[in-house]
């Protein structure tokens, strides 16, 4: 769908050249559209900032109004150390790193099988997983969690990590599987012709070729995960296990007009995903354009 | 060749995904469905045929309740959200990718724009909370409000607002969504037909009509059926930011199934929540198997 053509062409032909009201109408919907998606999370951002006292009494935007800063990071201190996000937050890490790599491994050798391999079924099999990528998980989570609990599973990482993988791994492969598609039958012919056997083309040439997608898919579902509420709150049950996202919902209950805690508890959950989307965003418009979204 | 054979090889490299998903999907689909027939909390205690269904559209205010107009409960909730948030989501996308194509600020616009789609549903729920608080001094909306002199509004806590208040916060997410796939079909149209439109004396407003919006049928059909997905499965959004309420008002059917299995622990009538989801989504599954049958030919 993206197109390796400068961001500009378009422009020149349509709106550049735009003079006079409908220029000043353009610049005033635009400002009106970015002050209505930045202000929501701005207004948390700077209550997590403010004093305690401030933030109760005071609206946050009056430090505009009145000049009133005086920003302090006591709210975060509260929020790591007496509500424990600090655990939580290497909780949240813990689930999201295996949730992310185990996909990878399984799906990329399912999408080799699916895109690089002719065998009789195949075709019939992977219209079933793309079928499969639309069920919702509500079907899902009662007999997973029937099982688990007698197997012993319920409540522990390993059966939270299994759980976040199979339930994304419909759509890894079918995202794998069109890259590895794309790539030029010739590679496979000379690897065979040099007596490669398929784990050889798999590990040495397929999987460094699609470096590009295999970032995206990381960059996707490490976020994904990180920030997934549901899962975490059907499969485990001991606070101590807990990740940010069931923990904020458990502050929310007892502390639910503290909005200093809350703020900063927010952005404790929020500062993961900002910090990568910052750090990757081209990989996002990569990743949304060819179709890496998933329920 | 090596020496396994060719089948064998597939199906190899295949297995451990058709397993996985076998075990977590496929099975728990069929055990959900003959539990719809059932009672029972986390073990089917007694058949009872299709009165879960039954009870679900005929005995269930909270589900459906056409008693009375305005019709309300999840069902109803939920078309809105499935009208609402698509609808929502492509036309402030559409106008952000357009308008903001070429403009000096177009990256931080985009920036701006594309956050909210990366901090989670539950840190979104707590944001509108906070916005859409009650009290003037804390909520920034009834501060405005305030301001020019209206009444703050229970923009959460009163059942006339709350289902239109989420859908709200639902769109500042997936516009981004929308946006991004807008914007790279935009700027990736035939620059020659636009040039000819443009010599022919066409104007802006004619061009985008007649010319641009046409040539991206294609992606607009994409960004509704994914979002349309997503309406049907939410549950994360409505669960932080209102349990529901006030008095089951804001519930849409994924809630529901989540409420009824793991909170009152009536899993046989979760179970034919979680069927209905599954009917409602049959179709967009043909839909996407037909689309990639067609792609791939």
């Amino acid at each position: 769908m993206a197109s390796k053509q400068s961001s500009a062409s378009t422009a020149q032909i349509t709106g550049v050249y735009l003079t006079g009201p409908a220029r000043l109408l353009r610049n005033v919907a635009l400002s009106v559209i970015s002050f209505v998606w930045l202000v929501p999370t701005l207004g948390v951002f700077i209550s997590s900032i403010r004093p305690r006292a401030a933030v109760a009494t005071t609206g946050w935007w009056t430090v505009f109004t009145r000049l009133d800063f005086g920003f302090r990071i006591q709210n975060y201190h509260e929020v790591i150390t007496t509500h424990a996000f600090g655990r939580y937050f290497v909780n949240s890490f813990i689930i999201t790193l295996p949730s992310t790599l185990l996909p990878i491994a399984v799906a990329s050798l399912g999408a080799y099988a699916f895109g690089c391999l002719s065998f009789r079924g195949r075709n019939l099999t992977f219209l079933a997983l793309i079928a499969l990528m639309v069920v919702p998980l509500q079907v899902a989570w009662v007999p997973v969690l029937q099982v688990y609990v007698i197997l012993g599973l319920a409540n522990t990482y390993p059966g939270l990590w299994l759980a976040h993988t199979s339930f994304v791994l419909a759509f890894a492969t079918f995202m794998f599987r069109n890259f590895f598609a794309a790539i030029p039958k010739d590679f496979f012919d000379c690897a065979r012709i040099e007596g490669a056997g398929d784990l050889a083309i798999y590990a040495r040439i397929v999987m460094p070729i699609s470096i590009p997608v295999v970032a995206s898919f990381f960059i996707f579902q490490f976020m994904w995960v990180w920030n997934e509420l549901m899962n975490a709150l059907i499969f485990l049950q001991h606070p101590s296990k807990y990740p940010l996202t069931v923990a904020i919902r458990g502050l929310l209950s007892q502390y639910g007009s503290e909005w200093y805690l809350l703020a900063a508890g927010s952005f404790v959950l929020m500062s993961m995903p900002l910090l990568v989307f910052f750090l990757f965003q081209r990989f996002f418009t990569y990743g949304i354009t060819t179709g890496a979204t998933k329920g | 060749m090596g020496p396994v054979g060719h089948n064998t090889r597939g199906w190899l490299f295949a297995a451990p995904v058709l397993l996985l998903v076998t075990l977590y999907l496929v099975i728990p689909t069929i055990w959900t469905v003959y539990f719809s027939f059932f009672t029972g909390g986390f073990r089917p205690a007694e058949f009872v045929g299709l009165n879960n269904f039954r009870r679900l559209f005929t005995g269930d205010r909270l589900f459906l309740d056409i008693s009375s107009f305005p019709w309300s409960g999840a069902l109803i909730n939920n078309i809105l959200w499935l009208v609402l948030l698509p609808a929502g989501a492509i036309i402030f996308g559409m106008t952000i990718a357009v308008l903001a194509d070429g403009h000096t600020w177009e990256r931080l616009i985009k920036i701006i724009v594309f956050v909210p789609m990366v901090v989670s549903n539950t840190a979104t729920a707590i944001i509108f909370r906070f916005l859409y608080n009650m009290n003037p001094r804390i909520g920034f909306l009834n501060a405005v409000l305030t301001n020019i002199g209206l009444e703050p509004r229970p923009w959460l806590s009163s059942r006339n607002y709350v289902t239109l208040s989420l859908i709200a916060a639902a769109v500042w997410i997936w516009t981004a969504f929308a946006m991004t796939v807008f914007s790279a079909t935009y700027k990736a149209l035939d620059k020659d037909t636009l040039q000819a439109a443009t010599v022919d004396g066409a104007g802006e407003w004619q061009k985008f009509w007649l010319i641009s919006l046409p040539m991206m049928a294609h992606a607009i059909s994409f960004v509704f059926i994914t979002i349309f997905i997503q309406t049907i499965k939410i549950v994360d959004l409505v669960l932080v930011a209102t349990d529901g309420g006030p008095a089951g008002a804001s519930r849409i059917i994924g809630f529901s199934f989540y409420w009824e299995t793991f909170q009152n622990l009536d899993v046989g009538y979760g179970s034919a929540i979680a069927v209905v989801m599954l009917m409602l989504l049959v179709p967009v599954m043909i839909l996407q198997v037909r689309r990639f049958k067609a792609e791939e030919q």
